[in-house]
């Protein structure tokens, strides 16, 4: 449906910029949904698709691809430690706006061939740029540094990462990748997203959502934990108690014998 | 085997947690402390969020509390006249804990409190129980297996509203177990444990219980504070997660037996001087933490905690 709407709008687009929607992006996506199951250890998601166009290839530079996903935005406060009377502290802590839990953006080529830092600027690609702190604290100096922590932090976690030369063109119309989604993803709405460029500079964009969840026992727990709070902390206490006795009895029938 | 936890939101080896769990059982069937002043620690690690560590260790504690009670229940060492007193003591703090952890979660330092705290309480009583075991040990051997006098309290025994503890061979005033009761009842709310290394060496050093005893004695009131506190966590913050504390406590339990035969068949000094070591190390290691250049200045937080 979104594909024809868009389709329909470059037509009635098309004559006026002609050459910037030459070429537009048909995504595949090996699942739109990740299921977190007990025992969930991670996932990999094919990305693939190919650039549909009316015209012959461009001559000039050669297309690139880009696919960046990203997972839900959050606020996140960052403390610094400072020593103080021999001991580190929490002194100072800016809010950084909005911090995805989890980004990858994979490129066909290194990252500043494939995306002008103008480019970059406009659709926020590169992990610096899709965290957005706006109000930082003026007291602080230096509050580029808390954000640039969040990003090594996470990088670190294997939650944030560039992954250059990671998407197969060929021919330059097909292209394919694989992000890996590490074990410890936060539930919500994934959003996947492709840029065309040539010359660093964006032809073509297309967007679509993967939704990550919980499923089965584990959806079952969390719903119960947050809307049965009293019935879930006594289900735990009695699991607790249970299980206390139960090996206390155990182990008594074994030494009894 | 990785599994997911729902709560905590990672995935975890499920067979690193049951031996985690076990070896903190087994120190908790020896020594009669919930383990949770371990525990907390090493959840966090393994990368559990630390609001989940120490709700869910919470309600671990109460099975390995409640598989070790039983054996000590089984061979009478367990003053529930004594625990009861402590309990009501116990639950009054924990109350009032929860009511201070929050105000100083409001002026942002809390991180440092807690460590501050284990820091203090670990390196006090873990020294004065090490050189006092220690005294005992050279005691005995000089004097040949003479039972060592026990000091007797003027003050404690000065006392209105006394009572009789027949398992503990006490008769002394209420007061006593009962602030000893509230004050730990404060603290394992603050620091997230069940408060059992405090309260073992306060009924042995304050109250001048048996140490037999107060192992069971101390398990059956942290049963008690620590089902509270689960009971707490889970319906304001939402942090308890049960697939983590069942994997925990099949560990836990199991290890709280084996614990506990360990524990029989070793001398009262001994346990003493191992539980001292113990703490101390744990206080050295936080006090480290502390002191020295951490290789990460920056921490992340949820914006909630501002």
């Amino acid at each position: 449906m979104r594909r024809i709407v868009l389709v329909t709008l470059l037509a009635l687009v098309m004559p006026l910029m002609a050459t910037a929607t030459e070429e537009q992006v048909v995504l595949g996506l090996s699942r739109d949904r990740v299921a977190i199951t007990a025992d969930f250890d991670g996932s990999d998601i094919l990305i693939f698709g190919a650039v549909k166009r009316e015209t012959p290839i461009p001559q000039g530079d050669p297309l690139q691809v880009i696919v960046a996903v990203s997972g839900p935005s959050t606020p996140v406060l960052v403390r610094r430690k400072e020593k103080k009377l021999g001991i580190w502290v929490n002194t100072d802590s800016v809010l950084v706006d909005s911090a995805p839990s989890f980004y990858a953006a994979a490129t066909s080529a290194p990252f500043s061939q494939a995306l002008s830092d103008t480019e970059d600027l406009r659709h926020k690609v590169s992990i610096k740029r899709a965290i957005r702190s706006v109000g930082a604290d003026m007291n602080i100096a230096d509050a580029q540094e808390f954000t640039r922590a969040v990003v090594r932090i996470r990088q670190n976690e294997g939650l944030y990462s560039i992954r250059e030369n990671t998407v197969a063109v060929d021919e330059q119309t097909l292209f394919r990748t694989e992000i890996d989604m590490p074990a410890n993803l936060t539930e919500g709405e994934y959003v996947a997203r492709i840029f065309l460029t040539r010359g660093g500079k964006v032809v073509s964009n297309f967007q679509t959502t993967i939704d990550v969840r919980k499923v089965g026992l584990e959806r079952f727990l969390f719903n119960l934990a947050h809307q049965q709070p009293v019935l879930y902390g006594l289900m735990s206490l009695a699991i607790a108690i249970a299980a206390g006795w139960g090996a206390s009895a155990a182990f008594r029938a074994l030494r009894g014998t | 085997m990785q599994i997911y936890l729902p709560i905590a939101e990672v995935s975890v080896n499920a067979f690193l947690l049951l031996g985690l769990g076990g070896m903190v059982g087994i120190l908790s069937g020896m020594f009669g402390v919930g383990g949770g002043f371990l525990m907390t620690p090493l959840l966090f690690f393994i990368g559990i969020p630390p609001a989940v560590a120490v709700a869910t260790e919470a309600n671990q504690i109460v099975a390995s509390s409640f598989s070790g009670v039983l054996a000590h229940f089984r061979r009478r060492t367990v003053d529930f006249r004594m625990g009861t007193i402590l309990l009501i003591g116990g639950l009054t703090g924990a109350a009032l804990g929860v009511v201070l952890f929050n105000y100083l979660k409001s002026l942002g330092q809390v991180d440092l409190l807690v460590k501050l705290c284990y820091v203090v309480f670990l390196g006090i009583i873990g020294g004065l129980m090490f050189i006092e075991s220690l005294n005992a040990i050279r005691k005995s051997r000089k004097s040949g297996g003479t039972v060592p006098k026990r000091r007797q309290r003027g003050w404690i025994h000065a006392m209105p509203f006394k009572m009789r503890f027949r398992t503990s061979g006490l008769y002394i005033s209420v007061i006593p177990p009962v602030v000893v009761g509230l004050l730990v009842g404060v603290l394992s709310a603050i620091m997230g444990v069940g408060g059992g290394f405090i309260m073992v060496p306060a009924m042995i050093y304050l109250l001048g219980m048996p140490t037999k005893v107060v192992v069971g004695t101390s398990l059956f009131q942290i049963i008690f504070v620590t089902a509270f506190t689960t009971m707490l966590h889970a319906t304001t913050n939402y942090t308890v997660d049960v697939v983590l504390a069942v994997l925990l406590l099949i560990g836990g339990v199991i290890g709280a037996q084996i614990g506990t035969v360990i524990g029989a068949r070793m001398k009262a000094e001994q346990l003493r001087i191992l539980l001292a070591g113990l703490v101390l190390a744990v206080c050295a290691k936080l006090a480290l933490d502390l002191l020295l250049m951490p290789s990460e200045l920056f921490s992340l937080g949820a914006s909630g905690g501002h």
